[in-house]
């Protein structure tokens, strides 16, 4: 059953994303860690996966970013502050930074992936000292599909690790890199074997991203991606998340590539 | 809810009437008794409110694509193999209100548990759950019950479901239980237990047949089962009658309409993901999805939300739903199994190898259903030795993957009994 949680803030991100601070009415879930994901519940339309965002110890707040899509996605997109949402969770597997611990980290996004990595970018950034270098690369189809751009701004200027920023298609304003978010890789430093990357994006860029990091000497499975399927019920019994012999709400959605690639690899598994 | 998997106290043995008053007897202690019943043409589970309303006397006629009544002249209750239905229907409902909110005028929510987290709980007595569907039963245990998350909704109904299980002495033509390690002896997970002797079943010597009353040995598998039976009339079991019994079971494993390759089914299909036998079976496969409504393990569900008129009620349902359905699938830009090869490679593929990396037991318990309902007659058995037979020709005649001899089901019977052992 699903909790009632109050908007208090939103914010848009882009033309069709928006992201949410949610407050509980009454009782909160349990604490969320990074890479987990809600299931949140418009009211009379549906509930989706939707990745945390960002924990705010401060009255269990969470935060969550939506990008309209479809019929639940749009729904959640419109509400505003004081509207009620129902939110279940937490579910799913962590971005585990315990064995990344003095090596280097590269976080790598592509579009609205960034939002289930901004927990980790944060936990990372506040103890910077257990890793070697940070390094967080930022890709988006236009810089108009870029999202947090205040904050990325201030990680590029100001933040403990490299921050870089591309768009494959640039518009007038643009003055940054332009490329596949792959391309950002040849301009961070990090020792291969010992580097632990978190990927997520598109599932394609999630490929390409990951194959180029292998190749380049990280080790599969400390390369790790969150993965995206139907999900109806995040509890491990609705069977729709299935991949292979994985059930992505219990298994992942964050999990190593060694275990994704062969899955990824199987058309239409 | 039997916890043991052995038995508790002596077997003993009921006639016909102490059968009747069993049911009777369960019916008395506000549960809702069901078993098999003849209706429309075939044996169908219902409510039963007495004994009388078993299928005494008819058998049935199986097929890949074909199921038939048939008379006997034994005036067997239990004759028949699995019918259309399976327990599921009760443990885990076709359709379920887990929850409703409400929304107020000020933006507030405020949500309502359904069934399962409060509601009311039906309290069932199976009668007549074969071997198979006893370890059906045990898998979806393991599904719906066993992990971080048990749902409510079967939790509340299993832990209240009384058992009596029946085992198999006539199997039917598309049964493989023996080789998926799960019949058709029943060996736990029941409260009672009961096995099927007619007037052609004698003492138990050899020569003995035709002399023997129409009798059930009734084995004990819980503390609640034996409760039950003190309150109907029996009699302790002699030698003959129970040794009759397991002769029976014995000669009935011999029976099976059907097996699955003698080989580790789990590595077979993880590496025939690619084969080109699937293009073969999605030529025949209409993708209804009867498979799956039929199969006993079969779990899978999806959601409906839906609102009254004042637009300020809303309801949340969860109704049964199928891997061969084109939306099962449907992600932003479409389905991700768009052709039915990938639809029935996920299917077979999950019921027969990777149900062991995510509940570790396999999803199949050999009971035929799947082959029985298939409009046009795919028998899993049949699809899994060609993919065998080219497995093994790619492996230039060797026995190919997980040709090792051991049986269908992929693990030894003992560690499939430990496996599978009742709600965790
Ligand atoms: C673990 C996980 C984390 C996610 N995190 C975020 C996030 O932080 N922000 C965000 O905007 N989106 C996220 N998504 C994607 C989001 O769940 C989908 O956009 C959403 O399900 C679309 O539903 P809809 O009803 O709006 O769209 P419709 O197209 O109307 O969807 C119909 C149904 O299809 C399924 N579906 C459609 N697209 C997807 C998809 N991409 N992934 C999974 N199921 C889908 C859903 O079951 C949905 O109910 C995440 C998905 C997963 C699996
Ligand atoms: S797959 Fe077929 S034979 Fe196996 S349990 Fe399901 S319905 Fe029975
Ligand atoms: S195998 Fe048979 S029952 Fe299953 S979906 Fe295909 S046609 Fe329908
Ligand atoms: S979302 Fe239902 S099983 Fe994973």
């Amino acid at each position: 059953m699903p909790l009632p949680y109050r908007v208090v803030r939103r914010r848009a991100e882009t033309a069709d994303t928006a992201s949410f601070v949610l407050e509980p009415l009454d009782e909160a879930l349990p604490p969320f860690r990074p890479g987990q994901f809600a299931m949140l519940y418009a009211f009379g339309v549906g509930d989706i996966p939707v990745s945390v965002s960002g924990i705010l110890p401060h009255r269990h707040r969470l935060m969550h970013t939506v990008r309209a899509v479809g019929a639940v996605s749009t729904a959640l997109c419109e509400l505003g502050p004081g509207d009620t949402v129902g939110v279940r969770g937490p579910f799913g597997t962590v971005w585990d930074t315990s064995r990344a611990a003095g090596g280097d980290v590269l976080v790598i996004a592509g579009g609205i992936g960034l939002a289930p990595l901004r927990p980790l970018v944060y936990e990372v950034f506040r103890a910077p000292h257990r890793f070697r270098r940070v390094h967080v690369l930022i890709g988006a189809r236009t810089p108009g599909d870029l999202v947090y751009r205040d904050e990325t701004a201030v990680w590029a200027a100001a933040g403990p690790g490299g921050t870089a920023l591309t768009v494959d298609r640039p518009d007038a304003g643009w003055a940054g890199d332009v490329g596949l978010v792959t391309g950002l890789l040849g301009h961070a430093r990090f020792d291969p074997p010992g580097t632990t990357a978190y990927v997520c994006g598109p599932e394609v860029m999630i490929r390409a991203t990951a194959r180029e990091l292998v190749h380049r000497g990280l080790r599969p499975e400390r390369v790790l991606v969150s993965l995206e399927r139907t999900m109806r019920c995040g509890t491990g019994h609705c069977g729709h998340c299935q991949l292979g012999p994985l059930l992505l709400c219990r298994d992942g959605a964050v999990l190593g590539y060694d275990r994704a690639a062969p899955l990824l690899a199987t058309r239409e598994l | 809810m039997a916890e043991t998997g052995t038995d508790i106290g002596a077997p003993a043995v009921l006639d016909r009437d102490g059968l009747d008053a069993l049911v009777r007897a369960l019916a008395a202690r506000g549960r809702t008794v069901i078993g098999p019943t003849v209706r429309d043409g075939a044996v169908v589970l219902a409510e039963i409110d007495s004994g009388d309303r078993l299928p005494y006397g008819w058998g049935v006629e199986l097929a890949a694509g074909r199921y038939r009544l048939r008379r006997r002249t034994d005036g067997a209750a239990f004759a028949h193999s699995a019918g259309p239905q399976s327990w599921k229907t009760y443990l885990h409902p076709e359709r379920v209100r887990q929850w409703s909110a409400d929304r107020a005028p000020d933006g507030g929510l405020t949500v309502t548990a359904g069934e399962g987290e409060g509601a009311a709980r039906p309290s069932f007595a199976f009668i007549g759950v074969r071997p198979c569907d006893l370890r059906a039963i045990a898998v979806q245990d393991r599904v719906l019950a066993g992990g971080r998350h048990p749902d409510g909704v079967y939790r509340a109904r299993r832990e209240r479901a009384f058992i009596v299980a029946v085992e198999c002495t006539e199997p039917g033509e598309t049964c493989f239980c023996v080789s998926m390690g799960s019949g058709p002896a029943a060996e736990n997970g029941y409260d009672l237990a009961l096995t099927e002797l007619t007037t052609a079943d004698g003492g138990g010597d050899t020569d003995g047949r035709g002399d023997g009353e129409h009798r059930f040995l009734v084995r004990v598998g819980s503390e609640e089962g034996a409760a039950v039976l003190e309150e109907v009339a029996h009699r302790p079991a002699d030698r003959p009658t129970a040794a009759a019994a397991r002769d029976r079971v014995t000669e009935a494993s011999r029976r099976m309409g059907r097996a699955m390759p003698p080989v580790d089914l789990r590595r077979l299909m993880g590496d025939s993901l690619d084969s080109a036998h699937w293009d073969d079976i999605a030529e025949r496969c209409l993708s209804c999805g009867n498979c799956t409504l039929v199969c006993p393990t079969c779990f899978c569900t999806t959601t409906e939300d839906v609102t009254d008129l004042t637009g300020d009620h809303a309801e949340r349902w969860r109704r049964w739903d199928s891997c061969f359905d084109l939306d099962f699938s449907f992600m932003h830009g479409g389905p991700v199994r768009s052709s039915v090869r990938s639809r029935h490679r996920q299917w077979m593929t999950h019921k027969l190898a990777t149900w062991y990396d995510q509940f570790g037991s396999s999803g199949c318990v050999g009971c035929g259903r799947c082959v029985v309902w298939c409009p046009v007659g795919i028998d899993i058995t049949e699809e899994a030795a060609e993919f065998h037979a080219r497995a093994r020709d790619a492996a230039g005649g060797r026995d190919g993957p997980g040709g090792d001899g051991r049986t269908g089901g992929g693990v030894p019977a003992a560690a499939a009994h430990r496996t599978d052992g009742g709600l965790p």
